[in-house]
């Protein structure tokens, strides 16, 4: 049997839904035994959500006050704690926390890393995505090893729900190191939908020349019910905000629907979009990179077709 | 002395179209142009402008990789870098293994901080700063957009999923670079000149006594990725909302 030890991404006590995800990856690994690990300093609804996710066989909840915001340096040594009771498999979703926690978690266990695994091949054999997506690679990592990875989140579906698994509470006695504090977060935008759930993304590319001009993508997004996306051009010269970069140092989506919007359709910007179902692409340059991997494409400015467009969507049918 | 690491990979350039290799045995280097991560770039910006604060004295700039590595460490020591160390390993260096090695060379400098770029692009693994960290049992700042240094903490101000999080933490440290960083300088021509006579100690990975474990992680295989192939073009707004409706996606 494979044990599996998933540990839960939360936002405000909640449940993020990478973790539904990587249930889902965990639950395609043979012969599956599944928990979910909640760390916090007063778990609110993450546990039961957890343990409503149909494949997850226990939820273990570890309460401490020092986990009150998710710092690496604090959960790592928490997480190998809980991962040597016989765990074969401790994965983390591969988001800004994943990232940034599972590499410190994989040192301390003195195991390499699989990052961004995208399909599991064996229990020990996976793929996953390097140079931008411009290769996939199958890896193997040894039997006899515990396996740490992170998962790619736009490659699973979140698990189903419908399950009532059993919640535990686990004390650990684990040292922590005082060295880290955290001070604050800003950012992030409650009111839009979320960019790596949502099942349709407009995104503003270096084409928008503006913040001011920038709302043309917000408009058409709302019109839409879609989130908002951009280039890491838009984002650097500060059309938007860093949380909004799609592409492959900024976050890898799998919408229903891709419009993108004045984006040359770099290679750092494709691998961030090439599990969307459908992509449409506006572009005045008929040349551009993005027409290749369009499913729709128009040729034209922007600035005119955009307001056109969304002037007929919101038109009643 | 103060000192700051910083890590300097030799990666394919950002603007290469990357092709696997037809025997799935890797991807194809010949006469393709190498450089400098691009995220260590802004690694090594970010120690220099420390150190033109005055708040850092000796900037060593570090590769883990093959001999060629040293061209990616002259530019380093063009760009400003006081002296250069190539840990020579032939084969690829996994990331703990590369986190060994820095931890090796925390241990012979004491540095201040290592700063690190957050990703190579070339394995995209996201790891060796978190490792390096942990092993050695020091604070991390990963995706780094802002470093404020006071005294022995910093201030660091994170890219993560939900916008800017902002940490403080105790020196010595680790921090990963993100794009937002800094923009790296150019390198000017007298300053290649000069780099010539900077130092550059090449050690090899056995030397430092860290080895590339034999049953480590393996790479089995490389493929070319599942392509997606061009759609249809649609001439004005009208067409391309009849279009998205066709699909079903509207
Ligand atoms: C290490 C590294 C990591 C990176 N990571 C990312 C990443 O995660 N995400 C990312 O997006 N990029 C990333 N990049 C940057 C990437 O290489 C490109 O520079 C960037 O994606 C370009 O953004 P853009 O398409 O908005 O701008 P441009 O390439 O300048 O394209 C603008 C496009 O707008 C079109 N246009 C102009 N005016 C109009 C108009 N009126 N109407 C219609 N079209 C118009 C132009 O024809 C052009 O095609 C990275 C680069 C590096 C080196």
């Amino acid at each position: 049997m494979n044990r599996i030890l998933v540990i839960a991404e939360q936002l405000a006590g909640k449940l993020n839904v990478s973790t539904a995800k990587c249930v889902s990856c965990a639950s395609t690994i043979p012969d599956a035994e599944i928990d979910v690990a909640v760390l916090a300093a007063n778990a609110a609804e993450a546990p039961a959500q957890a343990a409503a996710l149909a494949p997850v066989k226990r939820v273990l909840v570890v309460e401490r006050a020092e986990n009150g915001e998710a710092l690496a340096a604090l959960l790592a040594p928490q997480i190998a704690a809980l991962a040597r009771n016989g765990y074969t498999h401790v994965l983390g979703p591969s988001t800004t926390f994943g990232k940034d926690l599972m590499p410190r978690v994989a040192a301390l266990l003195d195991v390499g890393q699989v990052s961004d695994l995208m399909a599991v091949e064996s229990a020990h054999r996976f793929r996953r995505p390097v140079y931008a997506s411009n290769a996939v690679v199958t890896v193997e990592a040894p039997a006899d090893r515990i396996v740490v990875a992170t998962v790619r989140t736009a490659s699973f579906q979140p698990a189903a729900g419908g399950g009532a698994a059993a919640i535990e509470r686990a004390r650990l006695d684990v040292p922590l190191p005082g060295y880290t504090r955290f001070v604050g977060r800003e950012g992030g935008n409650a009111d839009r939908p979320d960019l790596q759930t949502a099942p349709r993304v407009v995104s503003g590319g270096r084409a928008l020349g503006s913040a001011d001009n920038f709302q043309l993508i917000h408009r058409l997004a709302a019109a839409l019910g879609a989130a908002v996306g951009a280039s890491r051009a838009a984002v650097d010269a500060g059309y938007a905000p860093n949380d909004l970069q799609v592409g492959q140092t900024g976050k890898i989506i799998a919408p229903e629907l891709y419009i993108a919007l004045g984006i040359s359709g770099a290679i750092q910007h494709l691998t961030g979009i090439k599990d969307a179902r459908t992509i449409v692409a506006i572009n005045k340059d008929g040349e551009a990179p993005i027409f290749e991997i369009a499913d729709i494409g128009l040729v034209g400015d922007l600035f005119q077709i955009v307001p056109e467009l969304e002037r007929l969507i919101r038109a009643p049918a | 002395m103060t000192t700051i690491l910083v890590g300097i990979k030799r990666v394919i350039d950002y603007s290469v179209r990357v092709r696997v290799k037809p025997d799935g045995s890797g991807v194809v280097t010949d006469g393709v142009k190498m450089s400098i991560n691009p995220f260590d770039e802004i690694a090594l910006e970010e120690a220099l402008r420390i150190k033109e604060r005055n708040l850092a004295s000796e900037i060593i700039a570090v590769s883990i990789g093959p001999a060629d590595a040293q061209q990616q460490l002259r530019t380093a020591l063009a760009m400003g870098a006081d002296r250069a160390v190539l840990v020579q390993a032939d084969g690829a260096v996994p990331p703990l293994s590369a986190a060994k090695a820095f931890l090796k060379l925390v241990q012979r400098h004491q540095p201040l901080l290592v700063i690190l770029g957050k990703q190579a692009i070339d394995d995209d693994n996201c790891q060796t700063g978190q490792m390096l960290a942990a092993l050695w049992d020091r604070p991390q700042a990963t995706f780094a957009s802002k470093i404020e240094l006071e005294g022995a903490r910093a201030r660091v101000t994170r890219e993560v999923d939900a916008g800017l999080e902002t940490i403080d933490m105790d020196l010595p440290g680790v921090i990963t670079t993100d794009l937002r960083l800094n923009e790296p300088r150019y390198v000017k021509l007298p300053d290649i000149m000069k780099a010539k006579k900077k130092p550059l100690d090449v050690v090899t990975l056995a030397e430092l006594g860290v080895e590339v474990p034999a049953h480590g992680l393996r790479t089995l295989r490389f493929e070319a990725p599942a392509a997606r192939s061009r759609g249809v073009m649609v001439h004005d707004a009208a067409e391309l909302v009849a279009a998205l409706k066709q699909r079903g996606v509207l």
